[in-house]
């Protein structure tokens, strides 16, 4: 049996995950969503398509939603990364917008719903700050914030898919935190 | 306030876990020393490895095995030959697990499954359905009966109609993908087996590793307690946890192989691809005199598997002359297996479309025209329906949806360049059931404990069953818990064919009457071990039933067809059911439109095939093979009918997990029709297909 560590293939990255610090000496190869469930045993983070297909690894980094299965955890050195395990804080209670999606049944089988929670929590932020989508008024004032109606719920959710087709009940949940 | 938990919109129970990331799927059981496997995918359609070269593998870092079908251990022959792998040389289909490659991380087992070489001796191959194809064959059976029936003389009152639809329709091979990959881990503890699998029914992958591996049942533990959505795909199990087993052994590791999701459509099933040709025959009046349904499809050379799209027409409408029936051809293919709706959701999208043929042929209306040809009795067996509520689903749906006011005629809507139009289409699935044990349990403290190795796939069944349970003991909801997801709780059967919660909820129903009634004979608390009852409903919910039962819907769809860019969009989407008792008013909804959402994708997204020189699906992953997003979808009705039959079970209720897709494209396909006035019967609708028809049309 060889040892999985060869020297020059690892780096050391220091992060904060969830608030918490956190060093590691990773694989170049190893990308932030393995990270997470591997060495940090976070497996709240989904791994639907390891290629950028499903949202279902979406987490935030530096506060913008991203697939972490498509981010080398190396190049990731003093990112702060929020996962599902973290968007409540650090209190008992869920986010708005977990709570919201219990109360709607925005979910079935559940694997999409972490992806799906970061991302939606992420996207709200951009609309917050001004960033236009395609389906946005292109005569809409640039960098004021955007108006979320479900179309825009929708085109900006996009990148999360669900197989279940909780869809409907995703951009409810979403309309319920905007309130 | 205890009689009513029945069709309570509950919230899910795990819900709290699948929202706060803390529901674990099968590949995230970190065990201590666990590692990686990946696996090795043929490269060809046909043939047989003459070689595997592990050398380049086994010498990167971090590379523990790489097991090939020399030297993987031995397994007895399984019933379903899919699960023979890495045992024998031959090559039956590309994409066909050849080697299996483990490390100590995933990183290091894709790149050992990389380096390993593996040479083969081709042999020509054929993966192209056609409807004439010389390997044709005529099967015996499908899951549902015979394979072919027919009564009355079919083509000489279809030769003698007045009036005549002879159409073909075709769906291409369409894939589960269910959001979580097939994954399992497995261990070792000498001849001690758990498995984490994500599975449908842990109580047929306990029997079947039991069978391979030649263990007694008691020896292997099979856990999956959250499960990615399934679809039919992880129905029974699959290679996914035969390989994860293998390498286990072979390494003396726990071992997890999360199937990478590009490799899944080779070796976890697919809907096989079906042309149909419908022959509808009627008098002037619109009442049909003959209906012939023929599919053609294919299987792989490995099982015989049919998608029995054909036996819709025993079940829909009232005909003197029925012909329903089925050819097969065995190709160089992966295996089809079931997906939402076997035979059911394609063969509705063939008899939906042509029912909307022939109203618009005689200019009758098509909700009437369904209604007109109402049968009295099951026209495959004359069987009386235990309850039918087609037409006051036909009915509700066209009030809710606005029906009456519509002008008939195709391309009468128009908004700038978008042609708008309306359809609709009946849907139907059987009910079904199989026994099923369970245990209730009442605990001193007043609770009670409701066990069996259910599997919730996402259905909600945690809920539904302690539902089933509070409302046969009489006590609240939130005295009762739920344990499912385990083999070591009293067996029960998988969660397919919409037959789960009915199967399921019996065994729980019956043990919580027989508790009820000890406990109302017994005088104090329960003493503090409890008092368990055990119910196993063989020989009830197995018995033939002297009716003809299922549930039946209506689809009603609005769409919007561009005329610059062929793209069509659904603008509404409305669903009622007649289903028996509906359980969970929420999670019940959430199927309903689940299923909705994947015959939306069916009909506008969905499209896989296979490549004629390579063998190998062109549309494998989630970038190639479009499911629907949240963009394709618009805000979904689902709703249904109180429905009040005494011959299904105790609870009252049939399946609600396939019948949302079975009605859906038929739907799409006749508003499309509705919108542009082009019969497109080919699925899905997508621009290439649409464009070139309406410029052909201006
Ligand atoms: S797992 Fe990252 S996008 Fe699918
Ligand atoms: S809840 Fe199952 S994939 Fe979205």
């Amino acid at each position: 049996m060889t040892s999985a560590h060869q020297p020059g293939h690892h780096s050391e990255v220091h992060l904060r995950v969830n608030g918490k610090p956190v060093t590691l000496d990773v694989d170049h190869r190893r990308v932030l969503l393995d990270l997470l469930r591997e060495d940090l045993d976070l497996t709240g983070s989904k791994k639907g398509c390891d290629h950028g297909q499903c949202g279902a690894c979406t987490v935030l980094v530096d506060g913008r939603r991203l697939n972490s299965c498509l981010l080398l955890a190396v190049t990731l050195d003093g990112s702060e990364v929020t996962t599902v395990e973290g968007l409540g804080g650090d209190g008992e209670e869920p986010h708005p917008l977990q709570r919201a999606f219990l109360d709607r049944d925005a979910f079935q089988c559940g694997y999409c719903t972490p992806g799906q929670l970061c991302s939606a929590v992420g996207m709200l932020a951009e609309a917050a700050a001004g960033h236009p989508s395609h389906v946005t008024d292109p005569a809409a004032p640039s960098g004021s914030p955007v108006a979320l109606d479900r179309a825009e719920i929708r085109e900006r959710l996009s990148g999360n898919l669900c197989r279940c087709g909780a869809y409907p009940r995703i951009v409810e949940a979403v309309e319920d935190v905007i309130e | 306030m205890t009689a009513t938990a029945l069709g309570a919109p509950a919230e899910r129970r795990e819900g709290r876990q699948k929202v706060s990331g803390g529901a674990r799927y099968a590949a995230e059981y970190t065990l201590p020393g666990r590692a990686h496997a990946w696996p090795v995918p043929a490269t060809v359609a046909h043939g047989r490895v003459t070689g595997v070269d592990t050398a380049a593998a086994l010498a990167l870092p971090g590379v523990l095995a790489v097991l090939t079908p020399g030297d993987a251990p031995r397994l007895a022959t399984p019933e379903d030959a899919t699960l023979a792998v890495l045992q024998s040389p031959d090559v039956p289909h590309r994409g066909w697990p050849v080697a299996l490659a483990v490390a100590e991380t995933p990183e290091a087992a894709r790149a050992a499954a990389r380096a390993v070489r593996v040479d083969y001796a081709g042999a020509p191959h054929d993966v192209t359905l056609t409807e004439g194809h010389p390997d044709a064959y005529a099967p015996e059976e499908v899951s549902s009966g015979a394979a072919h029936v027919e009564h009355g003389d079919p083509e000489a009152a279809f030769a003698a109609a007045e009036v005549r639809v002879d159409a073909v329709y075709r769906v291409p091979p369409l894939h589960n993908h269910p959001m979580e990959p097939h994954a399992s881990t497995a261990h070792w503890d000498g001849d001690r087996l758990t498995v984490y699998t994500s599975s449908q029914g842990g109580t047929t992958v306990r029997s079947v590793l039991a069978q391979l591996f030649e263990l007694d049942e008691d020896r292997i533990t099979v856990e999956a307690e959250h499960v990615g959505g399934g679809f039919g795909s992880k129905g029974t199990p699959r290679p996914d946890v035969v390989l994860a087993a293998l390498a286990a052994r072979h390494t003396g590791r726990p071992v997890t192989l999360a199937y990478p999701r590009r490799d899944l459509p080779a070796v976890v099933g697919h809907r096989a691809p079906t042309v149909q040709r419908l022959r509808l025959g009627a008098d002037r009046d619109g009442r049909l005199t003959a209906v012939l349904h023929e599919v053609t499809t294919h299987t792989s050379h490995v099982k015989e598997f049919v998608e029995q799209a054909a036996v819709v027409s025993r079940v829909m409408y009232a005909t003197p002359a029925l012909r329903s029936a089925h050819h097969v051809v065995p190709l160089d293919v992966p295996s089809p297996s079931w997906m939402r709706a076997p035979g059911e959701a394609p063969g509705m999208y063939a008899l939906e479309s042509a029912v909307d043929e022939l109203a618009h042929a005689l200019g009758t209306d098509p909700v009437d025209l369904r209604v007109r040809n109402e049968p009295g009795s099951e026209p495959g067996t004359g069987r009386p329906f235990s309850s039918r509520h087609l037409v006051e689903c036909l009915r509700e749906g066209a009030r809710r949806f606005g029906w009456a006011g519509r002008d008939p005629r195709p391309r009468s809507r128009r908004e700038g360049p978008l042609l708008i139009g309306t359809g609709v289409a009946a849907a139907t699935y059987p009910v079904q059931v199989a026994p099923s044990t369970a245990t209730a349990q009442a605990l001193p403290d007043g609770t009670f404990t409701i066990r069996l190795n259910a599997a919730d796939i996402g259905t909600g069944a945690r809920t539904v069953l302690a539902q089933v349970a509070a409302d046969a003991l009489g006590v609240p909801l939130d005295r009762v818990r739920t344990e499912v997801g385990r083999s070591e709780l009293p067996p029960a059967p998988l969660a397919g064919g919409s037959s789960g919660t009915a199967s399921w909820g019996w065994a729980v129903h019956e043990a919580c009457a027989e508790l009820a009634a000890r406990l109302a004979a017994h005088t104090g608390p329960p003493p503090a071990e409890g008092v368990e009852v055990r119910a196993d409903t063989t020989g009830k919910a197995d018995a033939e039933s002297p009716y003809a039962r299922h549930a039946f819907g209506a689809h009603f769809a609005e769409t919007a067809v561009d005329t610059v860019t062929g793209e069509v969009r659904v603008r509404r989407l409305l669903g009622i059911f007649a289903a028996g008792r509906i359980l969970n008013a929420r999670t019940g909804r959430s199927q309903f439109t689940g299923g909705m959402t994947m015959g939306l994708g069916m009909a506008l997204t969905e499209h896989s095939s296979l490549d004629p020189a390579f063998g190998d699906f062109t549309e494998s992953d989630l970038a190639a093979y479009h499911v629907p997003a949240h963009a394709d979808v618009p805000d979904i009705e689902a709703d249904w009918i109180e429905e009040d039959d005494p011959h299904l079970n105790p609870m009252g209720s049939k399946g609600i997990g396939e019948i949302g897709i079975v009605g859906t494209a038929a739907a799409i396909g006749n508003a499309v029709h509705h919108a542009t006035g082009v019969r497109f019967r080919e699925l899905p609708l997508t621009p290439d297909r649409i464009l070139p028809a309406l410029s052909a049309e201006e």
